[in-house]
């Protein structure tokens, strides 16, 4: 069994019950129109909206561990990364280690000394990347990815899919990824999933 | 020297000096002289019939009404603490956070006050316990309404830097810590405005007061010493109180922001 991420019966006060399973190194992509609740799914697997049923992370249940500990490594990455400090360096986790900032720094085309830019300073494309490094920091095993490239030129799009494809393919981990971009869904591939009011299906033409 | 008796002549003369303002806010169309008059009236009757009702609990100084009053005083605290949110806890919540720690604060110190401190005989003498009470618990009531105000407020205004905090493995605490900071701040802000004020800038109510009861200015000076001490500790403790458990009850057991939890109230 490699099932790395699954729920089930999951249910909150506008979704479901529904189903998902996410295999190791696997990038789902999650469809919707607005209002369907993806951002809704993606909150409760990250237990931060209030839901019921059966949630497993490598085979643990989610109410074993801690909140703190789930939501490291069941990392949400909201479409606007919420910045509260001055500098980008005081939103990262206490205990990174250089050598894995370095080499997601790389992923995502920043250099060492954005660690210490001002968040005031930085433009929607450094905030977006600089928030997927700082949640990837926590070395999350499942990434729920709300819209991460929205309001983004290609470029800065290309790069976030590369680094979030690199880090799936080196941690083994998972990834919901969010997306309503054709081109995108076509370059990201792999499964699909739907969500129309608040239940889950794999759309027609997938 | 000796307390000279207010005739209703000399109270009639301040009152008339009240009603020429309403005449005049009238005259200028600034539409006040209906509040003024209504809030006139209302602080005649209400100190008329406190001071009916002290002096009857004064002449029958049993435990039992003592403590009567003492409850009435915080219960209409409570409320007042609770109508002065914009925000407030649903339920039982929006009453008991403030009705709660005021008691524990307010009560603590006036009690701690009365059997250590002022010391009468027996120590819960209505001349003393029910003003000491009644200052403590006017001066904790506006420092809880303040500090939880500004928490529920900012709470709400910041619940993207507080889920953020949480995404990234943060615990409820230290995702509400800065929010927490600035509440119990704008609680305590007034006492120790007031503190740092005292005789220079204002003569604190009850010294003057006493003064003007004749008392000695540095025996009054003391007893004000002594309450703005007992009220910076009441306010303090019950403010910081009232603070830790709102947080705690905006976050449940999963550690989860619960902005549900609160309701409007009426807006201030």
């Amino acid at each position: 069994m490699d099932r790395l991420f699954e729920a089930h019966e999951l249910k909150t006060a506008h979704l479901g019950p529904l189903e998902l399973q996410l295999q190791p190194g696997e990038l789902v992509q999650l469809t919707g129109a607005s209002g369907s609740g993806k951002s809704l799914l993606l909150r409760a697997l990250a237990d931060l909206d209030p839901n019921t049923g059966e949630v497993r992370l490598a085979g643990a249940p989610r109410d074993s561990m801690p909140p703190v500990q789930w939501r490291r490594q069941v990392a949400y990455v909201p479409a606007e990364t919420a910045w509260w400090s001055e500098r980008v360096d005081e939103h990262l986790p206490a205990d990174f280690s250089r050598e894995t900032a370095l080499h997601l720094l790389e992923q995502v085309a920043l250099p060492e000394e954005s660690l210490h830019w001002e968040v005031e300073r930085l433009s929607s494309g450094e905030k977006q990347r600089l928030g997927l490094l700082r949640a990837l920091l926590n070395h999350p095993r499942v990434l729920l990815l709300d819209e991460p490239t929205a309001n983004l030129d290609l470029e800065n799009t290309r790069r976030i899919e590369r680094a979030v494809r690199t880090y799936l393919a080196e941690e083994e981990a998972a990834a919901l990824w969010v997306s309503h971009d054709t081109l995108q869904r076509q370059r990201l591939g792999g499964r699909i999933l739907t969500i129309s009011n608040g239940k889950l299906e794999a759309p027609a033409w997938s | 020297m000796e307390l000279i008796s207010l005739s209703p002549f000399d109270l009639t003369l301040a009152a008339l000096l009240v009603v020429a303002l309403a005449g005049v806010t009238v005259w200028a169309r600034m539409g006040l002289g209906r509040s003024l008059l209504i809030a006139g009236a209302r602080t005649v009757i209400q100190l008329l019939l406190v001071g009916l009702i002290l002096q009857t609990l004064f002449d029958h100084a049993q435990l039992g009404w003592v403590a009567l009053m003492a409850v009435i005083m915080l219960a209409v605290a409570g409320y007042e603490v609770m109508a002065r949110q914009q925000r407030r806890f649903a339920g039982l919540w929006g009453y008991g956070i403030g009705t709660v720690t005021m008691f524990i604060s307010a009560f603590a110190v006036t009690v701690l006050a009365l059997t250590t401190m002022v010391g009468p005989t027996p120590w819960w003498e209505p001349q003393y316990a029910i003003p000491l009470l009644g200052m403590l618990l006017g001066n904790t009531m506006t420092g809880i309404a303040l500090g939880l105000d500004r928490l529920t407020q900012t709470v709400w205004r910041e619940r993207r830097t507080i889920e953020g905090r949480l995404a990234m493995g943060a615990s409820w605490s230290e995702a509400v810590t800065t929010m927490r900071r600035e509440a119990a701040r704008s609680g305590l802000m007034p006492t120790i405005n007031a503190m740092a004020a005292a005789g220079i800038v204002s003569l604190p109510g009850m010294m003057t007061g006493q003064i003007l009861a004749g008392a000695p200015p540095v025996e009054a000076v003391k007893y004000q010493i002594l309450i703005m001490f007992l009220i910076t500790a009441g306010t303090g403790f019950g403010t910081l109180g009232a603070v830790w458990f709102a947080s705690r009850r905006l976050f449940d057991t999963r550690e989860r922001l619960r902005l549900d939890r609160l309701k409007a109230g009426r807006p201030a």
